[in-house]
């Protein structure tokens, strides 16, 4: 019961930026989700800031199997690896993240409209 | 959660030698009950939601709000009336509505009146706001819910007759809240790769931020680029739909424009050793806000030889 209390993220709550600032990293602590439009209907979904302790090609293999769509890793010089795929997987890959026990709920941020 | 985590790292940490099948069993097992948890938490977010976005009902240009009564004027009880009457009036006209305009609410006359400015005052109400202020000039007129009966007069009613009095000597007893009105966007299509946001400029003077500011956080969260035409529209690269530039509007104001104290969107963002912060100028609350990030833009198009 507690577990599912916990799983529960306060939409609003004004510290949280407090709080995950104060956990070290600051906004690093987030994993973003975006959404690219590409030509025509094409969209493209990337998924940035995963831990650096993950495998990100163990990932993307999941995510490519679960939502069987094409993906890679790519490298940004600033940003570390950053995995793509294709389409707008947004929802997907965020529900995945966290029932694999990747990343929790309140850390990721969807991008987009 | 911490053991399924803990599965996580290690099946996904480079040097693992787990099957993947165990793992997989293991995802598996969990889902039903994160299921269970995500649906939770999607609803204690609506809710909250909800309450956070209390004055900005979704945009809607169909719906708008026009407050129109009938007139019933009673001479015996004018004064109390022509009290009530500009009271009403009061509302309309410094009611500068919450973000994006309201929705309709049914009214019945008399008695859900007093009810629900009764419950507008206090605040938690998303759906009854006065409409815009151009449409202050229309009829509005009220009956006290007991006229012309001899019953005994309800809590609500007289509470709702107490904060219309309230508001008409001291409207900032009564606890309303001016609301801004943000027109909902108008959106082109500029041949068939671009997105006009015509009204651009203008939402930005609602919200009182600089145009810049609001142009960057959408560009980075539509992760496209676009730039301020002769005309200060926004052009945008991609296909966007109003309801899209809706979406990322409402999370700029609750991110760079809503107090957190009061839910005011009379606010000031200023920049100071390198931070934004969010002052408010009803409650003179501050907050630091997160700056701007485009993040990651992967190239899209047509690659170049070479790289
Ligand atoms: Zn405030």
């Amino acid at each position: 019961m507690s577990d599912l209390d916990l799983q529960v993220p306060a939409a609003f709550d004004p510290f949280a930026e407090a709080n995950a600032d104060n956990s070290g990293a600051g906004t690093k602590d987030y994993v973003h989700i975006r959404i690219q439009q590409r030509n025509g209907r094409k969209s493209l979904t990337t998924v940035q800031g995963l831990k650096k302790e993950f495998s990100y090609n163990k990932i993307l293999k999941d995510l490519k199997k679960e939502f069987c769509c094409n993906g890679t890793v790519v490298q940004d010089p600033e940003l570390g690896q950053v995995i793509q795929l294709q389409g707008d997987q947004r929802k997907n890959v965020s529900t995945f993240l966290v029932q694999a026990g990747i990343v929790k709920k309140e850390h990721i941020k969807i991008h987009g409209f | 959660m911490v053991s399924n985590s803990l599965a996580a790292q290690k099946h996904y940490s480079p040097n693992s030698i787990h099957t993947e099948k165990a793992c997989i069993s293991i995802g598996r097992e969990d889902k039903r009950i994160i299921r269970l948890k995500d649906l939770s938490a999607i609803m204690a977010e609506e809710e909250n939601q909800n309450e956070l976005v209390a004055d900005i009902a979704p945009f809607d240009p169909t719906k708008k709000k026009k407050k129109k009564k009938v007139v019933i004027q009673d001479p015996a009880d004018d004064s109390v009336d022509s009290l009530a009457e500009k009271t009403e009036n009061l509302s309309v006209s410094e009611g500068l509505e919450a973000t994006f305009s309201g929705k309709k609410k049914k009214k019945k006359p008399g008695h859900s009146d007093l009810l629900s400015d009764e419950k507008e005052s206090i605040g938690e109400d998303v759906d009854d706001q006065p409409g815009d202020d151009e449409e202050a000039g229309e009829i509005v007129l009220q009956q006290l819910p007991w006229e012309g009966t001899d019953r005994d007069y309800e809590y609500e009613e007289l509470l709702g007759r107490v904060f219309n009095i309230l508001r008409e000597n001291n409207p900032e007893l009564a606890g309303d809240r001016r609301r801004t009105v943000m027109r909902p966007p108008q959106v082109l299509r500029e041949g068939t790769k671009k997105t006009v946001f015509v009204n651009f400029m203008d939402l930005c003077k609602t919200m009182h931020r600089q145009p810049e500011h609001v142009m960057t956080f959408l560009l980075a969260e539509m992760g496209t680029s676009g730039s301020l035409d002769g005309q200060q529209r926004l052009v945008i690269k991609g296909r966007f739909a109003p309801k899209n530039f809706e979406g990322i509007l409402r999370r700029y104001v609750n991110e760079y424009v809503i107090c957190n104290g009061c839910k005011s969107p009379d606010t000031i963002l200023s920049k100071e050793n390198r931070l934004f912060f969010l002052r408010c100028e009803k409650c003179g609350s501050g907050r630091s806000v997160a700056p701007i990030k485009a993040g990651f833009v992967a190239r899209v198009g047509r690659r170049k030889a070479g790289t």
